[in-house]
Parts: structure tokens; C-alpha cells; sequence
């Protein structure tokens, strides 16, 4: 237990030394998006998934938009440049804005 | 020739095969068109049509909402939530985009020519997969063996209107992006994978082949420890945005979330997702560290795994699998739970003969490309690995899956055929000073990895020779045996002109032999349109036979609106799409119980099936009789069918034993059983039959000599028999109006009042 707490502060630590403010960034819209998705999943379980759709589309769309925020996250990481050799940061985005685009299309259509 | 060195000629050629390609797929599909006309075929493809049509006429939104009220009589059916509407989406689309530019095409023709045109789509994605996977040669010749391979000409010909048509170009196409995503690592391609998947979803029920291979892919990269942000980034876009969109066809509605088929995607999601957060803390804090938090971590993942996974098996929100599943792990189970789907010939295990007719000698290169996709064994390698394992095990089992199987076949015979092409074809001078140079020092030819893959292994194989001769002359000096070997190598080199224009000529003879066999397939088992039947006479004058149609255009044009035909569920669809009558079962085949009791009118006596008539208000009954012309796909044939769905309902009425006589043989003629010869399916096959032939009658299809005296009918009357007898169509009669029972009425009739019968005589 002593030492998950002293790694789990080192990692706390050098999180805040090494990341670069953009990917904090991201990381802070993931959080959140996880939030929403732990506040829909604990409000389903006390009041049922009736309309099982509009649960599934909202649910689905804060996977999604956590799935495509850690993709944005990973494309732009510096340190990763070399296995994305042919994804710019601007092209990360731009793939990132696509899919959330083809994602909320199918979300609205399916909220019913 | 290699792509690799390609050259302006290249840069022009390949296109230019491409669509050569694509022409010579289009038009090997196009037989049935010639012989006959351009007509739908068989029986899925009529409700295609008949769906199509009605989205062309009243747009999308009623098609959406469309109750069909003609079939399942009296139940009906709700149509836009229980069809993949792929199929018709697109052929009014194309219809839609034609007639805007003032083509003013039939949608017929459009339905018709729709799987052809498919074709020549799908051997495009088949160059383009295997282009991913060695080079743009290969990726012709594989494309070029999808185009004309009969495993997949069987279900796209010209007029065979059926999902499977667009269906495996989507399958080919979507695993295509699914490579190009993997490899390159782009949200992009992992966006147009989803996208293609929808299309897929929307179109074929085989899409949960997609839904369990790519997942499938993905784990064992994991297991082989190549996980890689790559992966993660390819294969989240997929499932995320893939799963969402495949909700949005109703007829696949909540599936995603609760049945097993589709839990795969989402257990290597989650463990995707687990691993990639993982890989995240390791980079932030030391090994040692890494190690505990790991421990910390599994511990927790597992606690709440265990728990959630009770808690929903136990609240059973996890759906069991379907039985069209399981028959394809056990293939026995269908025969022993589901008789209605053991009673459809495409669902029967594969013929091992089937193998070769449909695949030819591309059968035997599979295992090759197979062989040479472990030498080279990237990624994109292990996904054509796991797909031709499991496509070949689910061909083996079922007959239609082989359509499956057809792609990463072609696919992987055109990796090993290029090689050998490439071995024998290409760097010939090279290779040749290379194995003359490694002759004499053999420990440095090993070291050119630079080399590509067919002079390596030619490289190889010199090795050996050379290997050969060192052992046989060790204690030589060292000046003769590189004089010796040198000979020898001149001697039984295999990359002499003439051993290579041998192993060249018969590849190409192999060739010519492929593409004779598979026009030769095509023309003669996959054109053929099902309704409208070809023989040839003594004099080799062709005949052709179209009672069916003949019999659909009377029920068309002589019946009642609403009037309501009772028939095998067979011919169901093709009713609705041509005679545009009400049908009581067809195809769709979703209602078992139904259909038992269409079993039970047929197989019961006069009197208890005239009941079940009465109940559902059936008008005519419309059966197949081929004993005139000797057709063996009629009714009697499928009697036993009926006879045991039936009994699966009705165990009280139908016992399948009756039908056997005591020896355990099943009979038409004078030994036939008294539940035989009393059922209505036999009399109304047999009615009248002895008349044609003056009480000598010959059943061609059973070769049985029919008793002189025919069964007699009381509750039906015969209403139209088309010129081969194919099509019998009976009256149901109503009430007799003196309140006598039909029996009774009918011999009355006969004893007193001759009636001159007004029935058409052939």
C-alpha cells in the first residue's frame, strides 16, 4: 500500500513536470468527458435505461468523444511523432473534428 | 514488370487492367442475361425487388414505416424493421442519380444489373488490400481472380438481387481500410472503416463476420505483444464510431449491447483501452514503480470485472447466442433443434468437392499465400492469417459461407503466384551472378537481406545445391570444387531459361485452365435463373419452360385482390413480387409456427386440413408438381420437410413415421401409405395425373408407376395447371349451400349431375 502511494505521487509529480500544456488541456476534456459518463451511468443505474436509446446515445457519446480525445492526444504527443510519421498536428485535428462530426450525427439521430 | 521500378508504361497499364478486369468480371456475370432476359432470379431477390420498387415509388420515410399487410397473412409483416436495407438503398439511389440525369432506366434493369456492377468494385478492393500486403502486381492478380472466381460469380450474377451482391465488396472494402488504418494509425482511416462497416451493417447479416474479425485481429497483435498507439488509435475510431452507426439500422437495434456475437469488440475495447492507460503511466514513473501500480491496478480491473459480469448474466441483460450461431459451431445442432433452417440447402455443410469446383487451382495457392504471410508476418499479415483460418472453417461448415472464403483465398493465391512470378520472372541476371558469387564463398549469400523475397529464397535454394557439393567433395582441395561447383551450378541451375520458361509456361497454362474452368462454372451451374427452366431436346433445340411465370401471371390477372394463397414457404417471395397476391408464409421464415401450419394443411387429410384453409381464409392453394417433366425441386420431394416441421408443432396430427412405408421407404405409387395417399399434398400433386397418361402413368422424378386410378378431391377444385403441370393451382371451395359436408356434396355430385369439368385439359 506504502508503495502504490509513493508511485502514485511520483507519477502525479512527473505528470505535472513533463506534459506539455496542450496535452494537459486534452486531458482535462477527457476528465471531464469521463465525469459525464460516471454521472449517466450512476443516474441509469438508480432510474433504469428506459428510453434505452437516448441512454445508449448519450453514453456511447461521451465514449466516443473520450475514445477521439485520447486518439487527438496520443497524435499530438511529441513524443509519439515518430509512429505517426504521415499526422501532423493540424491533420490530428482535423481527423479529430471528422469523426466527432460523424459521431454527434449518428448521437442526435439516435436520441429519438 | 515489378511495381516497385515502375515506369510511365506501368503508371498506364495498371488502370487500364483494372478496368479490363472489371469488364471481363461484368461480363462473365451476364450469361442468364443472354439466354434468357433480363429477369430477377430465384427467390430472396423477388422481395429485393419488391422492396425496391415500392422505396422507389413512395420514397424513403414510407418505406421506413411500410407494414405489409400481403405477406404472413393474417399476422403481416413490419418491413422496415425487419429487413437490411443496404441493398435497396442503393439501387434506388443509383436509379435516382440516373433518372436526374435524364437516364430514364427501369428499375428493373438497375436490380438486375446491380450485382455485376459490384463486381467490379469488389475486384478493385481486392487489389487494394493486396496491395497493402505485397505489391501492386500481386494486387492485380488478385483482383483479377475475385473478378471470375465462381465462388463469388454463385451469388452475383446478373439478376440474383440479393445482399450478398454488394455484400462482400463492402466485406473486401471495409477490411481494406481496416489495414490501411492499422498501418498508417489514422483516426481518419479508422473513421471511413466505421463508416464502411455501417454500410456493411446496413446491407448483410454476415457483417458480424467484420464485428468479430477485426476485434479478433486486434487481441492477438495484443498477445503478440505489438501493441502500439497505432492499434489503439485505428481500432478505437472503429468500434466507437462502428458500433454507434450499426445501432442505427432497426433491424439490428440494441444487438451491439446485448448479444454474445458482438461482445468480442467490446472486451478488446476495454482491455485497449486499460492497455493504453497503462503504457501512459509507464512512461511517467520508473519500472519498479510501474510494477506495483500494475499489480494495484489489475487487481482493481478484475474485482470489478468479476462483479459486473455476475451481476449481468444474473439479471440476464446478456442475451445467449441466436441458433442460426450455433449450427455453425455444432453443425449437427440444427438438424436435431431447428428443422427450418437445416431444410434450406444453403445452410448444409460444405461438399469437400465444392472446394475445388468453386475455387479451382486458386484452392491450392491459398495455403502457399498463407505460408508466405507468416514469412513476412506484419500486421496486416496476421489479420489475412485469422481470416483465412476462420473463413475456411465456416466454409466447411456452411454451403453459402463459402462466399466468405472466396476473397482471402483469391487474395492469398495472388501473394503466392506473384512470388513465384517474381522468382522466376524477374532479376535474372542477378540472382544468377549473386548464386555464382555465393557458390564460392557460401557463407556471405545468407547476408543479403536487401534482397527481395523471391531471389531470397531462390538464394536459398542455390545455398543448398551448393551446400550439396561441398559435402560430397570435402577432402578435394579448394580450387577444383569451386571449378566443380561452378559446373554443377551450370549444370541443374533452376534459373536457366529454359527451367524457367518451363515453371513460367505452366503457371500460365494454370491460368488458362482457371479462367476456362470458372467460364465454364459459371455458364453452366450459377446462370441459371431458377423461374424460367432450359432443356435441351433429342435434336439439341433448346426449350424453354416458364410455367412459373405462367402461373403467377394467371394468379395475377384471374384473382381477387385480397385473395389469399396458401403455399410452401419456398415460393413465397416470388408470389408477392409476380402475382402481387396476399401469401399466408414466405422466405422470411420468421414465424416457425406459421409455417407449421401451412406443414399441417398439406400433410393432413382432406377433412382437417379444409379446417385449417377455413381459418386463414385461404382462397388457393398453389403447389409444384415435376412428375410430368421430371423437375425434381417439387413439392413431393420437399414433402418430408413439411412433413417434420409440422410435426415439431403439431406432434397430435403429423407423425413423420406415417409417410414411411413399413421397409422405411418413402413412395408414391401403389405402396405409398394410407397418410400418403390421403395427405392433400399428394392428391393434389397427383390429380388427374393417371388421366394424361390413360391410366399409365409414369412419375419421372421418383421413376414410379402410378396406380391407374387417381385420388379424388372434395374440398378443392383444380383452378389452373400450367403446360409442363409444373404449377397446379386448387380452389379452396366454400361451404357447401345445402349445408352437406364436401365429401358428401362432391360424390353426389359425381354419381348424379355429370359435370362437364371446365378445366383446362393438356
Amino acid at each position: 500500500m506504502e508503495e502504490i502511494k509513493s508511485a502514485s505521487s511520483t507519477l502525479w509529480k512527473s505528470y505535472f513536470k513533463d506534459t506539455p500544456k496542450s496535452l494537459k488541456l486534452i486531458d482535462g476534456y477527457m476528465v471531464y468527458v469521463l465525469l459525464t459518463g460516471i454521472i449517466q451511468f450512476i443516474y441509469v443505474c438508480i432510474a433504469g435505461t428506459f428510453p434505452n436509446n437516448a441512454f445508449l446515445a448519450g453514453f456511447i457519446s461521451t465514449v466516443a468523444s473520450f475514445v477521439l480525445a485520447a486518439n487527438l492526444r496520443i497524435q499530438t504527443n511529441p513524443k509519439n511523432a515518430s509512429q505517426f510519421p504521415t499526422t501532423s498536428p493540424e491533420r490530428a485535428f482535423a481527423d479529430f473534428l471528422a469523426c466527432n462530426v460523424v459521431v454527434h450525427f449518428a448521437v442526435a439521430n439516435f436520441l429519438g | 514488370m515489378s511495381a516497385a521500378s515502375s515506369s510511365t508504361i506501368a503508371r498506364v497499364l495498371k488502370p487500364t487492367i483494372l478496368i479490363l478486369i472489371a469488364v471481363v468480371a461484368i461480363s462473365s456475370r451476364l450469361f442468364s442475361i443472354i439466354r434468357f432476359e433480363s429477369v430477377i432470379h430465384e427467390f430472396d431477390p423477388w422481395f429485393n425487388y419488391r422492396t425496391t420498387q415500392h422505396l422507389v415509388k413512395n420514397g424513403f420515410y414510407d418505406f421506413w414505416n411500410w407494414f405489409d399487410e400481403k405477406s404472413w397473412y393474417p399476422l403481416g409483416r413490419v418491413v422496415g424493421g425487419t429487413v437490411y436495407p443496404g441493398i435497396m438503398v442503393t439501387s434506388a439511389l443509383i436509379h435516382n442519380v440516373l433518372h436526374f440525369f435524364n437516364f430514364p432506366v427501369d428499375i428493373r434493369n438497375v436490380c438486375v444489373f446491380l450485382a455485376p456492377m459490384f463486381s467490379g468494385l469488389t475486384a478493385f478492393s481486392a487489389y487494394l488490400l493486396t496491395k497493402e500486403l505485397k505489391d501492386s502486381s500481386a494486387g492485380l492478380l488478385a483482383a483479377a481472380f475475385l473478378g471470375v472466381a465462381p465462388g463469388y460469380i454463385s451469388r452475383s450474377v446478373a439478376g440474383s438481387y440479393d445482399n450478398e451482391g454488394i455484400a462482400i465488396f463492402l466485406l473486401v472494402f471495409t477490411f481494406y481500410l481496416w489495414i490501411k488504418a492499422v498501418k498508417t494509425g489514422s483516426a481518419f482511416f479508422g473513421l471511413w472503416t466505421a463508416l464502411f462497416y455501417f454500410y456493411m451493417v446496413s446491407a448483410w447479416g454476415g457483417y458480424v463476420f467484420i464485428t468479430n474479425l477485426v476485434p479478433l485481429h486486434a487481441f492477438t497483435l495484443l498477445l503478440m505483444g505489438r501493441y502500439s498507439n497505432r492499434l489503439y488509435v485505428s481500432y478505437s475510431t472503429f468500434y466507437a464510431v462502428g458500433t454507434l452507426l450499426s445501432m442505427q439500422v432497426p433491424f439490428v437495434g440494441f444487438q451491439p449491447t446485448r448479444t454474445s456475437e458482438h461482445m468480442a469488440g467490446l472486451g478488446v475495447f476495454g482491455l485497449l483501452q486499460l492497455y493504453a492507460f497503462a503504457e501512459l503511466v509507464r512512461g511517467y514513473v520508473s519500472p519498479k514503480q510501474f510494477r506495483t501500480l500494475l499489480k494495484g491496478g489489475i487487481a482493481a480491473v478484475s474485482a470489478v470485472a468479476v462483479v459486473g459480469l455476475t451481476l449481468l448474466s444474473l439479471s440476464g441483460v446478456i442475451a445467449p447466442f441466436t441458433g442460426r450461431f450455433y449450427s455453425l459451431y455444432d453443425t449437427g445442432y440444427a438438424k436435431i433443434h431447428i428443422p427450418i433452417i437445416a431444410s434450406v440447402s444453403e445452410h448444409q455443410p460444405t461438399a469437400w468437392t465444392a472446394f475445388f469446383f468453386d475455387l479451382q487451382m486458386l484452392i491450392f495457392l491459398f495455403p502457399a499465400g498463407v505460408y508466405l504471410c507468416f514469412k513476412e508476418l506484419k500486421d496486416e499479415h496476421v489479420f489475412i492469417i485469422l481470416y483465412s483460418v476462420f473463413a475456411s472453417y465456416f466454409a466447411g461448415v456452411m454451403v453459402r459461407l463459402m462466399l466468405t472464403l472466396t476473397p482471402v483465398v483469391c487474395v492469398s493465391a495472388a501473394i503466392a503466384y506473384s512470388t513465384l512470378l517474381d522468382t522466376y520472372l524477374e532479376k535474372s541476371e542477378h540472382v544468377l551472378a549473386a548464386n555464382l558469387k555465393g557458390t564460392q564463398s557460401p557463407n556471405v549469400i545468407s547476408d543479403t537481406p536487401a534482397e527481395a523475397a523471391g531471389s531470397k529464397a531462390a538464394g536459398n535454394s542455390m545455398k543448398k545445391a551448393a551446400a550439396k557439393t561441398s559435402t560430397k567433395t570435402p577432402a578435394k582441395t579448394a580450387e577444383p570444387e569451386i571449378n566443380k561447383s561452378q559446373s554443377k551450378t551450370k549444370r541443374f541451375p533452376i534459373f536457366n531459361w529454359d527451367s524457367r520458361a518451363m515453371v513460367v509456361m505452366l503457371l500460365t497454362w494454370f491460368l488458362f485452365m482457371f479462367a476456362w474452368h470458372c467460364t465454364y462454372v459459371t455458364s453452366g451451374s450459377y446462370s441459371s435463373p431458377s423461374i424460367v427452366l432450359a432443356s435441351r431436346q433429342q435434336d439439341g433445340s433448346q426449350v424453354i419452360i416458364d410455367d412459373f411465370r405462367e402461373a403467377y401471371y394467371w394468379l395475377r390477372k384471374n384473382t381477387k385482390e385480397d385473395a389469399k394463397v396458401l403455399a410452401w414457404w419456398d415460393y413465397g417471395y416470388q408470389m408477392a413480387g409476380m402475382a402481387n397476391i396476399t401469401t399466408l408464409v414466405d422466405n422470411n421464415t420468421w414465424n416457425n409456427t406459421h409455417i407449421a401450419t401451412v406443414g399441417k394443411a398439406m400433410a393432413t387429410s382432406e377433412e382437417v386440413s379444409y379446417q385449417v384453409l377455413r381459418q386463414h381464409d385461404v382462397d388457393y392453394v398453389l403447389i409444384l408438381f415435376g412428375g410430368v417433366i421430371g423437375y425434381s425441386g417439387d413439392d413431393i420431394n420437399k414433402f418430408l420437410w413439411m412433413v417434420r416441421i409440422a410435426e415439431g408443432v403439431y406432434p397430435n396430427d403429423v407423425k413423420e413415421t406415417n409417410f414411411f412405408t413399413p421397409r422405411g421407404e418413402y413412395k408414391v405409387d401403389h405402396d405409398a401409405t394410407p397418410t400418403m395417399k390421403n395427405s392433400l399434398m399428394y392428391k393434389m400433386s397427383y390429380y388427374r395425373f393417371a388421366e394424361l397418361y390413360g391410366g399409365n402413368a409414369v412419375d419421372h422424378v421418383r421413376n414410379a408407376r402410378m396406380p391407374s386410378e387417381g385420388p379424388t378431391l372434395s374440398v378443392l377444385e383444380e383452378a389452373y395447371t400450367t403446360e409442363n403441370w409444373l404449377v397446379r393451382i386448387y380452389k379452396v371451395k366454400d361451404l357447401d349451400i345445402l349445408g352437406r359436408n364436401l365429401k358428401d356434396a362432391t360424390a353426389f355430385d359425381k354419381g348424379k349431375v355429370r359435370k362437364v369439368s371446365a378445366l383446362k385439359r393438356k
